[in-house]
């Protein structure tokens, strides 16, 4: 069938692609957009790792469909830092260890900022939950979660 | 091994009445696209057949929750997310929360939809048994006209529902309680997000003078369909809150059910764990006060 012409604005810049209307956001980003932050992990939705933020919202990007991405708002983990300066969260994630391997350290950070922009002050339930779809198989979490509850004691909503 | 998305189709209707349209026109081609937290794992994973598409995304017409004195109406389209933020659905429907909330983790319930959740018809979907306990009934549509149907006669066996090819769901109704009511539901999984449910058990009960005036359980993963307990139900019916037939209750409960073995657990688990869930839900129900 025929492509489909896709706009989208990818962390403040507008772009536009052909691709199939079946084509998974994931792979627009990375491999049409060169945005390789964004990782896949299992491709089912279970893991995170391919997490982004559309219109505001935390979503797998490996179970969007290109067409329903159509003028979609688009942060992924390179459009979190300004420039050269990190954002408070992926600066928390550094002094805490949060990272060790890595892989799932974009989707962390975009399921963070998500969860601190609709709640700045999260309890531990709330860092929990707000996290709760994304898997790490390096730290056991305990220094992801200590990271996200700094951040939000610094006031690291957007 | 992925799909090749060359054998694929996505058409996407601007309207409801432009998919009804579709649908008609070329009668059992099209599958309906929600917000694809089903179809898209399949596709990627490919194990969906070369199919065509038709996504709902911009039909206007499946969204938004509506109140009513006596009802809460959900467009097909709703998703978790709008399930969980909504006030009046925490007053009302509490059980309902509680599914949406166990559904996937936050960035499915932010696309996943309560509309695909019943017609994707997996008899593990998390909402579907808070549906039955709460008497839904869910609405069609096609350029025929509109149709409702008690959500508990909607899914005839594993995967069949009673929607015909031109239809689509639109919306699903459910009553507001009355009176003084007990809500419980419980989904039992490997973990607490991102579970596929092993079994699932939630409950409504209206008590009047101290007695259970009506009750409805809805069961997941324990049989080919989301399943009403109607002979435990039967057992509790008419009792008073003190002297609940509690162990009637699960031996009855055996006949309402038909589990199976498969990856997540064992036909031998669900039946002993639905009977001690069962009892959970009737001590609490017993101990509650009104």
């Amino acid at each position: 069938m025929a492509d489909l012409a896709l706009t989208l604005n990818v962390n403040g810049k507008s772009h536009t692609v052909r691709v199939h209307p079946l084509a998974r956001l994931l792979d627009i980003l990375r491999e049409e957009l060169k945005l390789t932050g964004t990782k896949e992990g299992c491709g089912e939705g279970e893991c995170g790792a391919c997490s982004i933020l559309m219109n505001g919202q935390v979503v797998n990007s490996c179970l969007i469909p290109a067409a329903q991405a159509q003028g979609a708002e688009i942060i992924t983990v390179e459009g979190l830092a300004e420039g050269e300066k990190l954002s408070p969260l992926q600066a928390a994630f550094l002094t805490h260890n949060a990272a060790q391997c890595g892989f799932c350290t974009p989707g962390m950070l975009i399921a963070a900022q998500d969860l601190l922009n609709r709640c700045p002050n999260p309890d531990e339930n709330q860092v929990r939950d707000g996290l709760s779809g994304n898997l790490c198989r390096c730290t056991g979490y305990v220094k992801i979660l200590d990271a996200v509850k700094v951040a939000a004691q610094e006031g690291s909503s957007r | 091994m992925r799909s090749y998305l060359p054998d694929f189709d996505l058409q996407v209707p601007d309207s409801l009445g432009e998919a009804l349209a579709l649908l008609t026109q070329e009668l059992g081609q099209y599958r309906p696209f929600a917000g694809g937290t089903d179809l898209m794992v399949l596709l990627n994973a490919g194990l969906l057949p070369a199919a065509r598409f038709l996504d709902l995304s911009r039909c206007q017409e499946l969204r938004g929750i509506q109140e009513t004195s006596t009802h809460l109406s959900f467009g097909a389209l709703t998703t978790f997310t709008e399930v969980r933020d909504c006030k009046a659905v925490h007053q009302h429907f509490p059980n309902l929360v509680k599914s949406a909330r166990l559904t996937g983790a936050l960035a499915i319930q932010n696309r996943g939809t309560l509309g695909g959740n019943i017609a994707n018809a997996s008899p593990a979907a998390d909402t579907p048994p808070s549906l039955l306990a709460y008497g839904t009934e869910v609405e069609l549509i096609s350029l025929r006209g509109t149709r409702r149907v008690a959500y508990e006669a909607f899914h005839q066996g594993y995967k069949k529902m009673d929607l015909a090819p031109d239809e689509l769901l639109q919306r699903i109704i459910i009553p507001k309680p009355l009176g003084r009511t007990f809500h419980f539901y419980r989904k039992v999984g490997t973990r607490q997000a991102q579970a596929i449910s092993k079994i699932c058990l939630a409950a409504c009960a209206r008590i009047e003078n101290g007695t259970v005036a009506e009750f409805r359980i809805g069961l997941g993963s324990v049989a080919p369909v989301p399943a009403r307990a109607r002979n435990a139900e039967a057992v509790i019916l008419g009792k008073p809150l003190e002297a609940l037939p509690i162990e009637e209750a699960q031996l009855a409960l055996l006949a309402d059910i038909s589990p199976i073995d498969d990856i997540r657990s064992s036909a031998h688990y669900r039946r002993v764990v639905s009977q001690k869930v069962l009892g959970q839900m009737l001590r609490e129900l017993s101990q509650s006060s009104f």
